[in-house]
Parts: structure tokens; sequence; C-alpha cells
């Protein structure tokens, strides 16, 4: 008599995301159970759940792996195996936040040093993205003023800004910033105008009767209303920073993955820079995610109907 | 009720893009009371909206001036408010927050906070709403989004309320029973209403006086007809009633008989 019943709970607990009603069906059946049951068909659950997920990318993973362990294991090759990989760079793939001297540290401390100059520079970006969004959105004159412009700057590559930024901060860590900041903002203003532009006009009509004053219809009608916009403009704008970081680096100097690429380049450490490549790919990612997270709940329930 | 609450007097309005212009209301002459429910009926295209905005201070007027309490109003304010076609609630707001955006705005400083909650869930309540005052306008129905722009619009103590097409976009129960809600408020409260509408009926059962509108371009005031009907109206008792039968054909014998709509180029 046990076996169905511990099988029916297996499969309503499969999906992650049920609907409450199936979910609290599911939870009724479980309380009936034995502990040790419960606990056993939650693992059993969890590892498909995860397995699924995570299986195909792993074997994905692996396969590359294989073809380029296979494709540069032959003596004379240009670029380091996996394996090889794995034997010169250990330490930096193990242990992130080791502190071995000043310059020898683990790319953990890298990253976060890139991640600090980030955050100026696109948290500046962002605001005053927004601002001028707002402006050249809102006013008919400043977008045929303004709009040339900024679709010609935003083409510049960001290197191509950090000559005149090192001649006018005179300093590589605010030059830094600047190159982020100026790689960044686009994306965000080009957004929030055309979030600004689509506001509804009945949203106008609603702030005009109720008297809003410009401040009051900023927080409270135009950026509730332009976030889905501006939130896709803060993604893609935080993507280009993380472009934009690693390259400035290179360049600058200082503690930043870009520079560590930099550097082992010169030294040959070939294998390190691999790791690097990889480190920067997860953060990007990562810097992606929470970007459209963060827009995910901010956003909720604003769809324009 | 004859006293002059609201005047329009004179008013023609003209849009002009580039060299083209196109006069859409002329020479609007109207007069309304404080507690009169008015509604203003034409065919689509005849300006009615425009008119409705004009009082609203949406837009400006090219000639002539609306009036109200003998003070010229040529900007929005609260003073007008609007119940929009399309409901146009913040959809990120929930249905409090909603109420909440005008009270706030409109009782800064003459109301606590203790005291602007209870005037919100009151306006809410007047409107039965009170119970969804923590969901979003995604979560509601098309009737209550409605109910709930009323209630935004009631809540800021406007010296006249503008519906513009309020019940346009509903079902026909919802809207019949939307109509018998706003009676009900318009007899406890005694607002001044300026409804616009398409529907005859609904001009017939509502209204004390019902506005009709020749056709655009230049379009005004063809004839203002009394609804000489008691309170409180009851629409299946009235359906039979003479005079509501007698209003209703005169409405309908000045739109389809003498002001034909006459759209056919577009």
């Amino acid at each position: 008599m046990t076996l169905p019943a511990i099988k029916d709970d297996r499969v309503a607990r499969l999906p992650v995301k049920t609907r409450p009603q199936a979910r609290e069906q599911a939870q009724e059946k479980v309380i009936a159970l034995e502990p040790e049951v419960r606990r056993r068909t939650d693992f059993r659950a969890l590892s498909i759940a995860i397995s699924r997920t995570v299986a195909p990318p792993l074997i994905v993973v692996l396969l590359i792996l294989t073809v380029w362990q296979v494709a540069f294991s032959a003596p004379g090759s240009s670029l380091p195996p996996p394996s090889e990989v794995w034997a010169q760079s250990r330490d930096l793939i193990i242990d992130p936040f080791f502190v071995n001297g000043s310059q020898d540290i683990g790319l953990g401390w890298r990253v976060l040093v890139s991640l600090e100059r980030v955050a100026y520079g696109f948290g500046l970006a962002a605001v005053a993205g927004v601002l001028l969004g707002a402006l050249v959105g809102q006013s008919v004159w400043m977008m045929r003023g303004l709009d040339p412009v900024f679709q010609v700057l935003r083409t510049v590559p960001p290197l191509a800004w950090l000559p005149i930024s090192l001649a006018a901060f005179m300093d590589s860590r605010p030059s830094a910033i600047f190159v982020i900041f100026i790689t960044a903002i686009w994306p965000v203003i080009i957004n929030t105008a055309a979030g600004v532009r689509n506001i509804p006009q009945d949203y106008h009509n609603v702030a005009r009767v109720l008297r809003l004053n410009q401040i009051e219809f900023f927080f409270k009608i135009m950026v509730p209303a332009a976030a889905p916009y501006i939130f896709s403009g803060l993604r893609i704008g935080v993507g280009l920073s993380w472009l934009a970081i690693v390259a400035a680096e290179m360049l600058t100097g200082g503690v930043g993955i870009g520079f560590f690429i930099w550097d082992a380049w010169n030294s040959s450490r070939l294998t390190d820079i691999i790791v690097a490549l990889v480190y920067i790919g997860l953060v990007g990612f990562v810097l992606d995610r929470m970007v459209g997270f963060l827009g995910h709940v901010v956003t909720r329930g604003a769809t324009v109907s | 009720m004859n006293t002059t609450y609201l005047k329009l007097d004179h008013i023609g309005k003209t849009f002009t893009r580039g060299a083209q212009s196109t006069e859409v209301l002329r020479d609007i002459r109207l007069t309304i009371g404080e507690g009169e429910f008015v509604s203003i009926i034409g065919h689509s295209g005849c300006g009615k909206s425009t008119l409705l905005n004009l009082v609203a201070g949406l837009i400006p007027v090219s000639q002539g001036a609306v009036l109200l309490e003998e003070r010229e109003v040529n900007e929005p304010g609260p003073d007008r408010a609007v119940v929009f076609q399309n409901h146009s609630l913040l959809p990120w707001l929930t249905v409090y927050e909603n109420v909440n955006l005008a009270v706030s705005k409109v009782f800064a400083g003459r109301k606590t906070k203790a005291e602007r909650r209870d005037w919100i869930m009151e306006n809410l309540n007047l409107v039965q709403m009170a119970h969804a005052r923590d969901k979003r306008p995604a979560e509601i129905s098309g009737g209550m989004k409605q109910r709930v722009g009323i209630a935004r619009a009631l809540a800021m103590e406007p010296k006249i309320l503008l519906l513009d097409e309020p019940f346009g976009a509903l079902d026909a129960l919802t809207r019949a029973h939307l109509q018998d809600q706003m009676m009900e408020i318009h007899s406890r409260l005694g607002n001044t209403v300026i409804m616009i509408t398409h529907d005859v009926d609904e001009a017939v059962l509502l209204s004390d006086r019902i506005v009709m509108m020749t056709n655009g371009p230049a379009a005004t005031i063809g004839e203002v007809l009394d609804v000489p009907l008691a309170r409180p109206r009851d629409r299946i008792a009235l359906a039979a009633d003479r005079t509501y039968v007698h209003c209703r054909e005169a409405v309908l014998k000045f739109l389809y008989e003498r002001h034909r709509f006459v759209e056919a180029a577009e």
C-alpha cells in the first residue's frame, strides 16, 4: 500500500515550479508519510532536478575540454592543453583569495579590484544615463539636439577614450573609471529615452490633473513607467563595462584582472591567462544575471497594458 | 441647481499642424449648475472628447473661456478630476497606492496620515473596491479598474467630475452595474458631473440634461434636452416610462435623422 503513495508523492514534487494548488496537494501527502521516506524522496527529487539543469552544460564542457586536450597535447603545440593548465596554475584555480606577496595574489582579489572600478564607473553611468535619458526622452528639442551626438559618440570604442582621459585626469585610476563610464552610459541613455518617450499620454494626463511637479513626476511616474527600458539599458551597460575594464587595465596597470592577463603574457604564463579568461567570463555572466534579476524584481507587475 | 457653476463661454478649438488647421469645435455655449449631471453625446469624431479635455484644461482653448465659479481655468487641476476611458491606473502601484497618489498630493498638509488613509478607504468603499486594496491593476477586471479610477477621481474631492466614456470599454452587464453605482454615488455626494458617452440609454438614464453635438468639423451644440425624470431612477421601471421613452426617442432622432453620421470619406 505504501509503495504507490511514495510514487505519487515523488511525481507530484518533481517540477520545481508547480502551481500553488499542486504544491499544496504534494505537501498534504508528504505529511502522511514517514519522515525517513520523505527525506529520501526529497533528495531524489532534488538530485533529478539538479541533473536536469547541470548535466547538459557539464557534458558539453567535458566534451570541449577533451577536444582541447586532444588537439593541443602534441609536443610543440602553440597553446597549453587543459592538463597543463591544471598542472601549472593549480593555485590560481583552487584558491581565489591567497596572498603570497604584493603582486602574487589570488585572482579573486584582482577581480574585486576590477569590480570596484566597474562599480564606480557603471554606477555613475547609471545615474547620469537615466537623468540624461529622461531629459532627451521628454523634450523634443533636446532629442533633436543631443540624439545625433549620442549616436556618433556611442560608436567610439572604449579604448579610444583612454588616451584622452589619461591626459585629462593625469592618473590611471580615474581614467579607467572614466572609460567604464563613457562605455556604459550610451545604452542607458538611449534605452531610458526610449522608455520615457513611450510613457502613455494617459499617465501624463494623470500627472497633470494631479499637478505633480517635475521631481514628483520623475520619481512617481517616469522612472517606474520606463523601468523595463531602463533595466535593459543597464544590462547592456554592465556587460560593456566589464568588456571595457579588462582592456583599460591592460594599458593602465595596477592590480586588476586585466593587468594580470597583460602581465602573464609578458612573462609567458599562458596557463594563467586561460584561468583568468574563465574568471572574467564567469564574473561577467554573474554581473549580467544580477542586473537582470534586479530588473525582474523591480519591474514586477509593471507590464504596460 | 440653476445657479451657474461651470460656464463654457463661446468656446472654440482649432488644431494647427504646420500650415493645416482644423476647426474642431465652434462657439460652444453651456452653463452647468452645481450638482447637475450633464451628458454630452454625439457621433464619434464630433469633438466631444476634445470638449472634455478643454474643460479639464488638458488642452488649451482657441477661443472663449472655461469659467468655474466665475474664475477662468486654463490648466488642469484636481478640482476637475477626470475618469479616463481606459482607467489609466498606474500598473506598478496597487489599488490603494493608486488612490493614495492622488490623495497624498491633493491633501498634502491638509490631512494627517491617518486621515488620508481613512479617506482612501472611504472612497474605495464607495465603489466597493476596498477588498482589492492590495491588488495591482493587472490582477483585477476591467470593471474593477474603472471603479478604482472613479474612486481616485472622487478622492480628489473635485468640484466637477469629468467622465470620458467611462463605461465604454465594458461589457453590457458590468456597464449596467457601474451605471447604477454611479447614480447612487451622485445621489449621495451630489457632485457636478460631465459625462461623455455614445450610449443613448446611458445618457437618458444618468443625466439631468443631455447635450447633443452636431457632426464635425466645427462641431457645436445642436440641442440640449432636459430629462425630467425623478431620482432615484430604476432602469427596469423606466423601460416603459413615457418620459424616458420620449427622451430616448428625441436623442435618437437627433443623432440618426437630423445629424446622421457622415464620415464615409474615412
